[in-house]
């Protein structure tokens, strides 16, 4: 139980250290939009996400509606419900509801992409190790950056950036090196992205991820369908 | 409108959208093609949010595109994430030194 968390916590390391920087921005971001430190400090320890906040913290500053403010929660935030749909698949008999009701505060984009590519089934405490690294990160990055987000020089927190893609490649090169599927729906989702992107920028990034994941997936899915046992690797 | 009920309307939408499926979908799905789009999702998602906006992480494409260039080095040769976020990380940052200095 104990081992569990601290192996989460150090799988959640990496992550801790790219959300240092993101949330740092956020910060920064957040002052400038004349928002008080403790508001948001609040707001990424309650949201716990990169690209709903930075909108949302836009809706707030442009006095927006409060419907507004859930649709753009809605759009932005809704390639999370895929994520918890394929971890629920994943999850061990000890993730009982009130364990699953507190985990899933904490799915995020990494947070996810670690979880989901651990071989076996996922163990609460695990999952509480692997969440609580990266919520720290968050919440200090976002204080750092609302108190001194002027003291870093603009070339450190530009390269920063790069952290978190650079892990989302760690993540998925290694499997797709030994398995052809894989290399392909990655391929596949790239390319849709792709061209979402250039050719439909109008849809936005949330919509964008949504669509080319899910059809790259069906469509690999429907061309190589997985074993069973492959699937609960 | 007071600060504190959009932050609580932000931070419930947020946690609706995570918990539903997350808490409402308890047995095994049956379903083969299900389960094989279950299996390709979290790689697809992955690639969907690196691609392209990892060409643009750092605001600039010239010093993006030597950072990916770099982690996908590290990454085919299995190095650890933290390497590899660090990895692309400096690459961009050194990247940007020598473009200042040169130019």
């Amino acid at each position: 139980m104990k081992k569990d968390f601290t192996r989460g916590m150090r799988h959640g390391i990496p992550i801790m250290l790219g959300y240092l920087s993101v949330s740092f921005g956020f910060g920064i971001l957040a002052i400038q939009k004349n928002l008080s430190i403790l508001a948001a400090v609040g707001i990424s320890v309650t949201n716990l996400t990169s690209a709903g906040q930075f909108a949302g913290v836009s809706v707030i500053a442009a006095s927006g509606s409060l419907l507004e403010m859930i649709l753009c929660q809605i759009v932005i935030n809704l390639r999370y419900s895929l994520m918890s749909l394929s971890l629920s698949q994943k999850l061990d008999k000890s993730f009982t509801m009130p364990h699953r009701l507190i985990a899933a505060y904490g799915i995020t984009d990494e947070i996810f992409a670690v979880a989901s590519t651990q071989p076996g089934l996922l163990k609460p405490a695990y999952m509480y190790g692997l969440i609580f690294t990266p919520f720290i990160g968050w919440s200090m990055g976002t204080l750092l950056g609302a108190t001194a987000g002027n003291l870093l020089p603009l070339s450190v927190t530009a390269a920063m950036s790069m952290m978190l893609y650079g892990m989302f490649i760690a993540i998925i090169i290694p499997p797709a090196k030994k398995n052809r599927k894989i290399l392909f729906v990655i391929l596949l989702s790239a390319c849709f992205s792709v061209l979402l992107k250039f050719l439909l920028p109008m849809i936005g990034d949330g919509f964008a991820i949504i669509i080319a994941a899910l059809v790259s997936s069906m469509i690999t899915a429907a061309l190589f369908p997985v074993e069973d046992k492959e699937a609960d690797a | 409108m007071s600060i504190v009920i959009y932050i609580l309307v932000m931070a419930l939408t947020t946690y609706l959208i995570r918990v539903i499926p997350f808490a409402a979908v308890r047995g095994k799905i049956k379903s083969r093609f299900i389960n094989s789009v279950l299996y390709y999702i979290p790689y697809a998602v992955l690639s969907a949010m690196t691609f392209p906006a990892i060409f643009f992480a750092t605001g600039d494409v010239v010093t993006s595109s030597v950072g990916t260039v770099i982690a996908l080095i590290m990454a085919f040769f299995d190095l650890p994430l933290i390497a590899v976020a660090l990895g692309s990380s400096a690459g961009a940052f050194i990247a940007q030194w020598i473009i200042s200095a040169v130019c």
